[in-house]
């Protein structure tokens, strides 16, 4: 089976390639590097909104690319079931599109950060994290100046009581704790789902922790959700 | 038609944390004996120039454009619409 994926391109976006090589190389789909104004069907298996800088991070991180006509392609794949996957500055695209619920604000320490990260797998129930046991920590670097994520207190609780919390910062024993939050998202939130579990966004990079060779730790945990997005498309349905 | 001078101005709504007003209030001016200074919010301004036919429809304007193209985001921002006069 030929599974086709888009990864899209904004002027800005810069871990494209990442995902892209990925993808072929060590995932084994055909996957294909898409210029915005040139994404102009919803027939591809999977669409991946990659990290960067899109449009300059101008008035918003992910804001300007939020009104891409590409987005218009991009919902329609999220409204078919199909897999959405945005990644770091993908993630700020998802959320001011309102794909997904929230805002990406400025760290709380005001940095750009850059460091490897545990999250915590909080579901399975979506496309990206099907195969992995629910509760396992999963190591992948960060590298955001916008990554706290925050939504109001009442609508927190609905994220929750929904199941749309998808990871964790957390320690390597898998602790939610301060100390583990590098950004100072609320309730530790490093990426969240829609209700059906088919939009999925989040800050840490997968696509850089899905060979051992790039990680200091020798892990590959980003992989799996690549994997899990594949697993899923096999069988045929969410 | 007259071109209205419209600020927009956006800011971190109270519950959401605004971590830039907070290290300019502490670590500048608490650090500077501005004591007085109680409390420090960071917004974004942006200055348009607006052409409508009165100054109603030129703020009116300004709110579609925020609402419509979420130049401020509701979950965490509020933002407020002033004319400050006629371009010239």
């Amino acid at each position: 089976m030929n599974i086709r994926v888009a990864v899209l391109k904004f002027p800005g976006s810069n871990c494209d390639l990442d995902v892209v090589y990925v993808l072929r190389n060590v995932i084994g789909v055909d996957a294909r590097l898409v210029w915005h104004k040139e994404f102009n069907s919803s027939d591809w298996d999977a669409v991946i909104l990659p990290g960067g800088f899109s449009y300059g991070d101008y008035l918003r991180a992910g804001i300007i690319a939020a009104h891409s006509p590409a987005m218009k392609y991009v919902k329609e794949m999220a409204r078919e079931g199909k897999p959405v996957l945005g990644i770091c500055n993908g993630f700020q695209i998802l959320v001011e599109a309102g794909l997904l619920p929230g805002a990406l604000l400025p760290n709380d320490n005001l940095l750009f950060i850059c460091r490897w990260v545990n999250v915590r797998v909080e579901t399975n129930r979506t496309i990206f994290t099907r195969i992995i046991k629910k509760g396992s920590v999963l190591r992948m670097p960060i590298a955001h100046k916008e990554g706290r994520y925050y939504i109001d207190p009442k609508d927190l609780r609905e994220l929750e009581e929904n199941d749309q919390v998808v990871f964790r910062y957390s320690t390597e024993n898998g602790e939610i704790s301060d100390e583990a939050n590098p950004n100072g998202s609320i309730s530790n939130i490093a990426g969240i789902t829609n209700l059906e579990g088919n939009v999925v966004g989040l800050m840490p990079h997968p696509e850089r922790a899905s060979e051992r060779i790039l990680s200091p730790f020798g892990t590959d945990d980003g992989k799996l959700l690549f994997l899990s997005m594949v697993e899923t498309i096999k069988r045929g349905a969410l | 038609m007259p071109v209205y001078l419209v600020e927009i101005l956006i800011t971190n709504k109270p519950l959401a944390k605004d971590p830039e007003g907070e290290t300019i209030h502490r670590d500048l001016l608490l650090r500077s004996n501005f004591s007085c200074v109680k409390k420090v919010r960071v917004g974004k301004l942006l200055m348009m120039e607006i052409e409508a036919k009165n100054e109603e429809e030129a703020k009116e304007i300004a709110f579609k454009a925020c609402n419509d193209l979420r130049i401020y985001n509701p979950v965490a921002h509020t933002y407020r619409v002033e004319i400050r006069g006629i371009k010239e």
